[in-house]
């Protein structure tokens, strides 16, 4: 199908397809998918906006440089197989990468048609290629290069161990990735809930990687069932990635903070998505009731709207986000403040919590909360939030999640000491290849980053993997040929 | 899955099994855990491990049916699988020669006492180990214990056999004896270590304990198993499970594994009344 030959002008006047989503009345009070994905229709009216820039910005808006303008214009002309091909030459994932992206600081954020008018929908359009591709069951298995004969070890099979991963095994290479919990796919699986990403997709994809030759073994610690060295000795690994991930939750070390119904956000969500605690008692990992309950979440990240909103659909009665400065400095993606708003989600901005109180059996009864106020910009460039003198005041909750960030889990660091780490205890690379100072380790994602994205961590991935196959062969791969 | 080799009851409730898993028997060492999920939709259990055979690839684990997760696992026999287990966590028990040390386990927790008192012991120590029961026939591993001690004593509440008393009581005997004790572990119901902690306190033994809370992943990810030791935060998972006795907050422990008892009960209900509807088919 041609697509209708378009004044530039006739484009502009389209609007923006939103994305059908489920009645937010009805989404709190089940786990499936809030959002419902383009039709066919949609996706092609949405594509049609797009003016195919000679010079196409959005493509540098994109951490791993997707070539925007061409898949936009193949799902223009219908060509949605094709596009999702055009997509997966610079990022295996799109289906969640669509779903998760902060698409309104990165693509999106640069589209020329964002001054004017509103961006293409980019990462709309991207989910809709990945899962009409899925769904037709038309997912193609890439081309694997001849074996190399050479060996590379994945640590941790997140978002930066899974794209690692995926290329150094079509390039032929022999992979296992090791992980340390019994699922695959990192902070996709347990940290992030089944209602922004269905943990069907993470699987799929990761089928996928299986039918390329990437084994996978779970249950198994780095640093604890097997060292770094022995993987390099004994075990006669040529190379490795190191993608563990951020995952050292941070407390905020105030009075009460170890009283029954206060949780980190990752222990939280690790309860309720990986060991489905929302399935209780049919499964043996219980969470919290939050049931009539009065619910604070600390924190204004993606993981803060993950929790509250799980705490929402868990039937808390009052869900509130506590948030040190205003809504503007949240670093959450803008789309999960909107669907929090819409499901009733209370936000207390500018306040901090000082202290937790409880009763005698030591369970979480309020959080005794200071006002705050927006002083000078601070390092990050955001204005530096103070207390106001005076303002405490008790917020009635019964359970509370903090979600302040995470630093780096010690294990990796304690037992392979020639890894040079930052003061932050994160992994030091060379940007470039993502080498660190051991030879052939190399390292990405969150464990390099902090806490960071899935893009991020993925791009990660692949340019570990383009410098681990020069290394190990002596000569750079071409992923645009793929 | 992985395979139980072998599965025998020490005691009413109390049973040890061995698990084929080659890489943790090959690199576990005293005082470490592993975590198992025992079956599909099953929770991650924290379990000591008590011995291993690095040549035939197994790990050995004690375990007391408490709720839910452990009677699932008590009720497996030899030639059965269970779904995940992943170890060696936590941090190695901390072994030198002390001098005299003494090892004491409470219930079951001389099953997590014996791998360490084995350690003490190749490692130059004289070692005495008191194991405390609440009856006769909840004593285990007698032998075995006998076999890595310089002394043996056996305590019980209710007086059926051996020291009639607890194992502090027994504790507090040596140490007006007299005799100069370097070094005390102490493993059991939390307050049991607490009152080993206050009976050498005054007397400023050096003294471990191996804590308990409830943990989720076991790698130091999810803070679910802190615990307060010297008024700051610490994960049991990856800082401990042992520490130092005399600077543990054991009041907050103990409030602390008290947060899940509605479910737990309403889980071993579940279960109880799956298995009743089974029996009745
Ligand atoms: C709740 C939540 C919501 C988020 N929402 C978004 C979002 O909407 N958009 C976005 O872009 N980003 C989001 N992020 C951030 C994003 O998920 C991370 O930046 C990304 O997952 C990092 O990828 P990674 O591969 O570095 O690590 P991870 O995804 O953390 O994976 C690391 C893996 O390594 C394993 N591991 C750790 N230690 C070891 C070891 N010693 N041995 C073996 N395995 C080990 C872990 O178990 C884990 O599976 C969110 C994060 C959270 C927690
Ligand atoms: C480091 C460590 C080593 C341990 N070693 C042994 C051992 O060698 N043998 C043994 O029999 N027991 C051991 N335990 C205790 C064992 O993990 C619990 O008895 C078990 O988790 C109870 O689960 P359940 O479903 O059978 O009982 P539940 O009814 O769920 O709980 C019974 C008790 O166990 C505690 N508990 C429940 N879930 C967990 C959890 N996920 N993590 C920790 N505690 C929990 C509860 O606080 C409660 O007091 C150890 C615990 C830790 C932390
Ligand atoms: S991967 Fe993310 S940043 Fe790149 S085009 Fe897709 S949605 Fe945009
Ligand atoms: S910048 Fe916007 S309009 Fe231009 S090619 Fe990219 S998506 Fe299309
Ligand atoms: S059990 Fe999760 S951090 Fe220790």
């Amino acid at each position: 199908m041609d697509p209708k030959p378009m004044t530039t002008k006739e484009r502009l006047a389209i609007p923006r397809q939103a994305m059908p989503a489920q009645d937010p009345k009805e989404r709190i009070h089940n786990f499936r998918e809030v959002n419902l994905g383009y039709t066919p229709e949609l996706a092609q009216q949405e594509a049609m906006r797009c003016i195919q820039c000679k010079d196409p910005v959005c493509i540098k808006g994109c951490p791993v440089n997707i070539k925007i303008d061409r898949f936009i214009k193949l799902v223009a002309e219908g060509n949605f197989l094709g596009a999702a091909k055009k997509i997966k030459e610079d990022n295996v994932l799109p289906a969640i990468c669509g779903r998760v992206c902060p698409q309104e600081d990165q693509c999106e954020k640069v589209c020329v048609l964002t001054k004017k008018y509103t961006p293409v929908a980019i990462g709309n359009l991207e989910r809709f290629v990945a899962d009409y591709e899925r769904e037709q069951g038309k997912i193609e298995l890439p081309d694997v290069k001849p074996a190399s004969g050479k060996k590379v070890a994945v640590i941790g099979s997140g978002p930066a161990g899974l794209s690692c991963a995926n290329d150094l095994a079509r390039l032929g290479h022999s992979v296992t990735v090791f992980e340390a919990l019994h699922e695959l796919g990192g902070v996709l699986m347990y940290g992030i809930p089944e209602f922004r990403l269905p943990k069907d997709i993470v699987k799929t994809e990761i089928e996928g990687m299986k039918k390329l030759g990437v084994k996978f073994v779970t249950n198994t610690v780095v640093g604890r069932s097997v060292t770094i060295d022995e993987l390099m000795g004994e075990e006669h690994f040529d190379a490795i990635f190191i993608g563990v991930g951020a995952g050292l939750p941070w407390f905020m070390g105030i009075p009460g903070e170890n009283l029954l119904g206060v949780y980190s956000a990752n222990e939280f969500l690790t309860r309720v998505n990986l060991m489905k605690a929302y399935d209780f008692p049919r499964s043996d990992t219980p969470v919290f009731d939050c049931r009539g309950k009065n619910v604070a979440v600390f924190g204004g990240g993606n993981t803060a709207m993950d929790a509250v909103r799980t705490a929402k659909r868990l039937g808390a009665e009052h869900a509130y986000i506590v948030y040190r400065r205003s809504e503007a400095e949240m670093p959450a993606r803008a789309e999960e403040i909107h669907n929090a708003k819409e499901e009733g989600i209370e936000f207390l901005l500018l306040m901090n919590p000082v202290e937790f109180t409880g009763n005698e059996e030591q369970w979480l009864t309020g959080v005794k909360c200071i006002r705050m106020e927006l002083g000078e910009p601070d390092e990050s460039g955001r204005r530096k939030p103070v207390p106001v003198k005076g303002s405490e005041f008790l917020l009635p909750v019964d359970m509370a999640v903090i979600s302040i960030g995470n630093g780096s889990n010690p294990l990796i660091r304690q037992t392979t000491p020639d890894i040079e780490v930052s003061k932050r205890d994160t992994i030091v690379v060379d940007i470039n290849t993502m080498a660190t100072s051991k030879e052939a380790v190399y390292a990405g994602g969150d464990i390099v980053t902090g806490g960071a994205t899935v893009i991020l961590a993925m791009g990660a991935g692949r340019t570990a993997a383009r410098a681990i196959h020069e290394k190990l062969t002596g000569t750079a791969p071409n992923f645009n040929e793929w | 899955m992985y395979n139980i080799v072998s599965a025998i009851f020490l005691a009413e409730n109390i049973k040890k099994i061995e698990i084929k898993a080659p890489r943790i028997a090959k690199k576990r060492k005293a005082g470490q855990f592993v975590m198992i999920r025992v079956s599909e939709n099953g929770e991650r259990i924290p379990l000591t491990i008590a011995d291993s055979d690095p040549e035939k690839g197994t790990v050995t684990i004690i375990v007391q049916g408490m709720g839910k997760s452990t009677i699932e696992l008590n009720g497996k026999e030899a030639g059965e699988t269970i779904h995940d287990i992943v170890g060696p966590l936590g941090t190695p028990s901390h072994i030198e020669k002390f001098g005299t040390a003494v090892s004491i386990g409470g219930g079951v927790g001389t099953a997590i006492a014996y791998p360490t008192a084995v350690a003490l012991k190749k490692a130059g120590n004289y070692v005495i180990t008191i194991n405390g029961a609440r009856t006769k026939d909840l004593v285990i591993l007698e032998n075995e214990m006998k076999a890595v001690s310089d002394e043996a004593y056996i305590t019980t509440d209710d007086g059926s056999y051996g020291f009639h008393g607890f194992v502090t009581q027994k504790l507090q005997e040596l140490i007006d004896s007299g005799r100069t004790i370097d070094y005390v572990l102490a493993i059991g119901p939390i307050p049991m270590m607490r009152a080993v902690a206050e009976v050498t306190r005054p007397y400023g033994i050096p003294t471990v304990v191996s804590l308990n809370p409830v943990m989720v992943d076991g790698t130091g990810m999810c803070g679910g198993c802190r615990v307060t030791v010297e008024n700051e935060i610490r994960f049991a998972c990856v800082d401990g499970p042992e520490f130092d006795a005399h600077k543990v907050d054991f009041k907050n422990l103990s409030d602390r594994n008290r947060m899940y008892l509605g479910e737990e009960r309403q889980s071993s209900e579940t279960a109880s009344h799956k298995c009743r509807i089974g029996h009745q088919q």
